[in-house]
């Protein structure tokens, strides 16, 4: 779950990482009360997961109430990126003598904790990366071992950190894997991090996502849920325990396990057409998974045909078919259904879904993934 | 023979008067495997249709010989009973609970590696492993598994889906082709085993005579499979990477399957894999065919 700009800043703070003093704003007025309460000059920074922000118009410096009521006016409800502004955080302006970079992430092929820290910040990491891999040390850290302070400060010199920051920046990376790995963070980025002219290093953005596995020991982060940003269907979706991505196609997608569900989009654009969502029923595929299922695709209006991409494992077939003509018959369908049922007793279950009364313009049944897949993407042209 | 586990294995099921370990630890033990015991904390002396149950594993395997440990358990006890197994000297454990935080992954990770290096961990949230008609532990369904003949040829399945794992062992067996193994390893960031792990344990089995793979969407598990495939394989392979239309930034159900910054892509992946010499199937299906082209010329 990737968490906005405040929200990380919000966190980091739970972790006694530096961070100006600031609140968010939905409305203009609101943007004027938290700009009153962090002192002028300040910040109207876009609230938006994507990055480019301050290129797009959405980070802005404001002297006082009126340039605040200018500046949150224009963020507030701007596309960014097809991401609408939704709210504006407001910070106090901070002074910046040097910009700096630090993450924490877990390097799967290491299986170990990953430091990057360059003293080239305020730049997407990608582009020094790209322009000048030395200005980037990559340290791994031995998730039972941790980041102790001397190997944090060891890792501030050899990335070149100016000796007036070495202790600020050393303090800040000790603070930040204690967020990550606390935190149950996939990622803890700090870019950039700065130090002031008075001597103090001080995160000015927060780039965090959390692993939502971890969930069951952090009871606080229910308020970040509450900001998802999911459209209808998403949400629908997710209130019915349902695994669904939401896209832009028109061929409704319903599969049990994920990685059948990705396979199935992958089908379905190989002959032409293209998937409006990923859903995973998960291994079960019973009447009420299923019915609750194609609620969630039949309130997508973009949808012109359904593909159900079944293969029975330990569940048969058969139970597999009669749960799918159990939801059928609860669910006012808009567009028909193209299944594929293989595996275990699939032949029944084929058997059960031919002879269950249901006319073939609303449901048909295809032996094969592929043959299945172009019966979809036809009745969606 | 098989890689990791066969006729002679002896599995606990911690978490075996549970739901989920109660259903799928029958089902083993039906299918042939030796489950001779539970875990259950608090109660020991019960059984679960005549398999006793322990209150820790040292003491079941004081009592059976275990050589093998299936975790059925959720994902706040999973980092406990994986360790709990090791310490009691299993060398073989398979952790299908699915939502067990990637830092508890690491960590136990990091833990097996430093102080028990003798256990193998499988998973979590994987399927589990299947040597047809030897031993089946976690959720596979067995009777969809062809099992492999003496004379061969046989083929090692090695996979990150399970419903994918499904669909190749039922292709295969449509084709009458045998499976020595057939590994699940988990769709997580931080897996116990990886795919070089299984790659080189079935480039040594004489059993094994040819490989499928079936990878997804994000990390680079792929390809460092492709590099070893260079060096260490010279079995024919088939493969299949999901995921090729996966959005980028979006989790693709499992924990591990996505796209970020522009790494972990299904055609770099494919195109790793190519380069190494194994055949690319563009959905499941034609994975299987392409092996069962690859079968004939063994046969």
């Amino acid at each position: 779950m990737d968490l906005f700009e405040y929200q990380g800043k919000q966190y980091f703070a739970k972790f006694n990482i530096p961070v100006s003093a600031g609140g968010v704003a939905v409305t203009v007025d609101e943007a004027v009360r938290e700009a009153e309460a962090a002192k002028y000059p300040v910040v109207v920074k876009a609230q938006v997961q994507v990055g480019g922000r301050g290129k797009a118009g959405g980070i802005k410096l404001a002297n006082n109430a009126d340039e605040v009521r200018l500046h949150a006016g224009n963020i507030l409800g701007m596309d960014i990126k097809g991401h609408v502004v939704k709210r504006v955080w407001i910070e106090h302006a901070s002074d910046i003598a040097e910009e700096y970079y630090a993450s924490f992430t877990l390097d799967r092929a290491a299986k170990q904790h990953l430091l990057m820290l360059s003293a080239q910040g305020g730049v997407e990491i990608e582009e020094v990366a790209a322009k000048d891999p030395t200005a980037i040390i990559k340290l791994h850290i031995n998730p039972i071992e941790g980041l102790s302070p001397a190997t944090a400060r060891q890792a501030t010199i050899d990335a070149k950190i100016p000796a007036k920051a070495v202790d600020g920046v050393s303090d800040m990376l000790v603070k930040l894997y204690e967020c990550f790995t606390k935190g149950d963070c996939d990622l803890a980025e700090i870019n950039p991090l700065i130090l002031k002219p008075t001597g103090e290093v001080h995160a000015l953005d927060a780039k965090v996502s959390l692993d939502v596995n971890a969930s069951f020991r952090h009871p606080e982060w229910e308020e970040y849920a509450a900001t998802e940003e999911l459209d209808d269907r998403e949400k629908l979706a997710r209130e019915k325990n349902l695994q669904y991505i939401g896209l832009d196609g028109t061929v409704g997608i319903i599969a049990n396990g994920a990685g059948l569900a990705m396979s199935t989009l992958d089908v379905v654009n190989q002959v032409g057409g293209s998937a409006a969502n990923f859903l995973d029923i998960g291994g079960g595929a019973n009447a009420e998974m299923m019915t609750a299922a194609l609620e969630v695709i039949n309130s997508d209006a973009k949808v012109r045909s359904i593909f159900i991409n079944i293969f029975g494992g330990i569940t048969r077939g058969e139970e597999v078919a009669k749960g799918i003509v159990e939801a059928v018959k609860r669910v006012a369908l808009r567009a028909p259904i193209v299944i594929r049922l293989d595996g275990t007793n699939a032949e029944e279950g084929r058997k059960i879904l031919a002879e269950a009364g249901i006319p073939e313009s609303q449901l048909t049944s295809r032996p094969t993934m592929i043959e299945a897949a172009r019966a979809a993407v036809e009745m969606a042209k | 023979m098989a890689i990791f586990v066969d006729q002679n294995t002896k599995v606990i099921v911690q978490g075996l008067t549970g739901g989920q370990g109660r259903y799928h630890g029958l089902r083993n033990k039906a299918y042939g495997t030796q489950v001779v015991g539970g875990v259950t904390p608090g109660k020991a002396g019960q059984d679960v249709e005549g398999i006793p149950v322990f209150d820790t594993v040292a003491d079941a395997v004081a009592a059976t010989g275990a050589t093998a440990s299936f975790i059925a358990v959720p994902p706040k006890a999973a980092p406990a009973a994986i360790l709990e197994a090791a310490r009691a000297g299993i060398g073989f454990v398979v952790c299908i609970t699915e939502g067990v935080p990637a830092q508890d992954e690491a960590r136990v990770f990091a833990t097996l590696q430093r102080d028990y290096p003798a256990t193998r961990l499988l998973g979590p949230n994987c399927p589990g492993i299947i040597s047809p008609g030897k031993c089946n532990i976690g959720i596979t369904a067995g009777e969809i598994a062809q099992v492999p003949t003496a004379a061969g040829p046989n083929v090692g399945i090695v996979s990150r889906s399970g419903t994918l794992t499904y669909q190749a062992l039922y292709e295969l067996k449509q084709q009458g082709i045998g499976v020595s193994t057939c590994v699940g390893i988990g769709g997580d960031p931080v897996p116990g085993t990886s795919f070089v792990d299984c790659l080189a344990q079935f480039q040594a089995d004489p059993e094994t005579h040819a490989i499928i793979m079936i990878g997804e969407i994000g990390g680079s598990a792929e390809e460092e499979a492709a590099e070893f495939i260079t060096h260490h394989v010279t079995k024919p392979m088939s493969a299949y990477i999901a995921g090729v239309t996966a959005p980028a930034g979006k989790k693709m159900g499992h924990a591990g399957a996505i796209v970020s910054g522009g790494k972990g892509t299904a055609q770099g992946k494919m195109d790793a894999l190519r380069a190494a010499g194994v055949q690319i199937g563009l959905n499941p299906t034609e994975a299987g065919a392409l092996m069962a082209e690859i079968v004939k010329t063994l046969r």
